[in-house]
């Protein structure tokens, strides 16, 4: 193309801009061969681990019931936080939105940015340290009241360090990135829904009802989507705060955790033999897909109705 | 029910055209009753400040809205009580994130000195030792990764915007960026383990795998925020240029560039502040040590996030005959407190850039 225009001699390409407009492309392509790159590394270096002698997968004995309980743990986990995390986000989200006086939301929603840039490990410290403990006697309370709940059928844990407990640490770090979304879309609802809302003698809880939640739904949706991304693959606050055991099991009190994919690669990486260590690549191979997964969903439902709400 | 004197006062309003409504200062009153109430509860059956604070929400958000059902009618009483979730949320929220802030603050200040900040971890047992180590590796490792993740990023944009409009490489790039802000960061390490276990053989443990893991992660970042400033340069501003004869890469580098400066530079630091906090992929690539290293391609090198979870998970003991809290749980608090330092600090450089550049073409109007 390039060529055949210069032969006619009409606009002259200079060779800054072809070295400019190739090394632009070259970019572009390298983060495509960067995620290709993720994915093959991870099957060539992951695939040894599939097929391992039975020792390697001790104490489960092939790689499906090694990687089960796992794949359970980082679901559970992420159900948990999320179950926790998604009524307070949305408050808080309506409470920058349409509840606090203007003066002050905009600090708060500044405050709530600046807490996701904490870094997780801290998180990880304070739920180990701090919540673990002062988590005993609710636990306790959960067991003696609400045992009849496959959640809360104990015995429970002396030391705190419970799912409940990884959950609720994971909860406060999707919360910011929930809400952050969750309020940017509020926040542009038309104005004119709203007054008309209003206008109609709507209570402020209705108008929200009416007017700002269905536009805003789509947006809610990916702040959650997003918010369990993270939960996920959050690696070092579940490390820090569960002690783990391979079992598939409903009971959030308990001192048998599953441990989620993400955590048990950082807690056995130190002492793993080249055998182990490619065990442990395919259940980040593991993770790897999940994640895309859901991501993909999230985009497919928000796709759908955005398209939705142009119609 | 304790509300039918209220009842009988407000008949006669509710006879009138206006609508019966809770007096200014129900929200007052109730919130002192709730109180008083939960306060006595807690001192007669012994409950803990906590558990005493909890009932005390529970009874204001129970109460509001009981007492604006009888006075007000159900649409109102609906209305008090999602205020009182809302308003619930905000402080349920905020309390453990200031009990997180407060606790390190409190146990991070006590640890930190000048031979904290100066000293490395070699040789230590017990009592001492410090971050430096750590302090350096965090910052060879993170600018290692800013010096990839930069230029990559910023072509990348200005392909998407500059060059590709509307292209296939284009569209499938944009996909391949939101892809990769889902990546989770421990994979992005697994990534950068397995790239340099395929070169040099299973055992390597380098700084520079930590800065192609972390790249990884702020690739997308970089590409998001600077693909929105790029955009956000009017078009007029480039056809000048090209009106004037200007080549379109002199045009990108000496007017596009510029007026997108300030928001490109804020969109890094913001990245740059995102990725040094990362502790998995560093964890497992970057490996962990006791010495100060400040070569990235040889050896294993310690980073601040590495640092407080080895000192987390093994702390140490307390010095012989003494009790206490093993101390490697403060060094750890006290790095915690220097790495959120650093975070906070990058994050207000990023603020106050937006502030300098974003007025001008305002002021210029």
């Amino acid at each position: 193309m390039l060529s055949s225009t210069e032969a006619t001699g009409k606009p002259v390409v200079r060779l800054g801009d072809r070295l400019f407009s190739g090394t632009a492309r070259l970019a572009a392509m390298l983060i495509m061969v960067a995620l290709a790159g993720v994915a093959v590394f991870l099957v060539v270096e992951g695939l040894p681990g599939l097929s391992a002698p039975a020792d390697i997968y001790r104490p489960a004995d092939d790689f499906w019931s090694y990687v089960g309980p796992l794949v359970w743990g980082t679901v559970l986990a992420a159900v948990v936080a999320l179950v926790i995390a998604i009524p307070f986000s949305v408050g808080l989200a309506l409470f920058i939105s349409h509840y606090a006086p203007p003066r002050i939301a905009g600090p708060i929603a500044y405050v709530i940015d600046l807490l996701a840039a904490i870094p997780s490990v801290v998180y990880g410290l304070w739920g180990g340290l701090a919540l673990a403990h002062w988590m005993t006697p609710s636990i306790n309370w959960l067991y003696d009241n609400l045992g009849f709940i496959p959640f809360f059928a104990g015995p429970p844990s002396v030391t705190g360090r419970t799912m409940l407990t990884a959950g609720i640490v994971l909860s406060i770090m999707v919360i910011p990135i929930t809400t952050a979304i969750s309020r940017e879309v509020f926040a542009q609802t038309p104005r004119l829904h709203e007054e008309a809302a209003m206008a109609l003698g709507a209570t402020r809880w209705e108008t929200i009802r009416l007017a700002v939640f269905p536009y805003a739904k789509s947006g809610v949706v990916s702040g959650v989507m997003l918010g369990l991304g993270r939960a996920l693959g959050e690696t070092m606050a579940v490390a820090m705060v569960l002690s783990a055991t391979p079992v598939v099991t409903l009971n959030l009190i308990s001192n048998s955790n599953p441990a989620t994919i993400a955590s048990n690669i950082a807690a056995n990486y130190k002492e793993a033999t080249p055998d182990r260590q490619s065990l442990l690549i395919a259940t980040g191979l593991v993770l790897f897909i999940v994640t895309f997964v859901v991501n993909f969903i999230a985009r497919l439902i928000v796709a759908r109705s955005e398209r939705n709400v142009t119609r | 029910m304790t509300t039918t004197p209220l009842d009988h006062d407000f008949e006669s309003v509710t006879a009138g055209l206006v609508q019966p409504q809770l007096p200014r200062w129900a929200a007052v009153l109730i919130g002192a009753m709730a109180l008083a109430v939960a306060g006595l509860l807690t001192m007669v059956m012994g409950w803990s400040v906590v558990g005493g604070a909890i009932l005390a929400g529970l009874l204001f958000v129970i109460g509001m809205p009981t007492w604006s059902r009888v006075v007000e009618g159900g649409r109102a009483a609906a209305d008090r009580l999602a205020t009182c979730l809302v308003w619930g949320a905000f402080v349920a929220v905020l309390v453990p994130l200031i009990w997180l802030v407060w606790l390190v603050l409190k146990n991070g200040l006590g640890a930190i000195s000048l031979s904290f900040l100066n000293e490395s971890m070699r040789g230590v047992v017990g009592e001492g030792g410090g971050i430096y180590h750590a302090l350096m590796g965090t910052l060879l490792v993170t600018l290692a990764a800013t010096v990839i993740s930069v230029p990559i990023g910023l072509f990348t944009a200005i392909y998407l915007v500059e060059y590709g409009k509307g292209s296939r490489l284009a569209r499938v790039t944009t996909f391949l960026v939101d892809v990769m802000t889902g990546i989770p960061s421990i994979v992005a390490g697994l990534f950068a383990l397995a790239l340099l276990v395929l070169i040099f053989g299973p055992a390597i443990r380098i700084g520079f795998g930590g800065s192609i893991a972390l790249a990884l992660l702020m690739i997308p970042t970089v590409v998001r925020s600077a693909e929105e400033m790029l955009r956000l340069v009017p078009s007029d501003l480039r056809e000048a240029s090209y009106a004037l004869g200007v080549p379109k890469w002199r045009t990108i580098v000496k007017v596009v560039m510029p007026t997108a400066f300030g928001g490109i530079v804020t969109g890094i630091v913001l990245a740059i502040s995102r990725v040094i906090g990362e502790t998995a992929p560093l964890l497992i690539v970057a490996g962990a040590t006791d010495s100060v290293n400040m070569n990235l391609f040889n050896g294993r090198m310690m980073t601040l996030p590495v640092y407080i979870f080895s000192q987390y998970s093994s702390p140490g003991v307390p010095a012989f005959g003494t009790d206490g809290p093993p101390p490697g749980y403060a060094r750890a608090w006290g790095a915690a407190l220097v790495l959120i330092g650093i975070v906070m600090i990058l994050n207000l450089a990023a603020r106050i850039l937006q502030k300098i550049y974003a007025p001008k073409s305002d002021r210029r109007r």
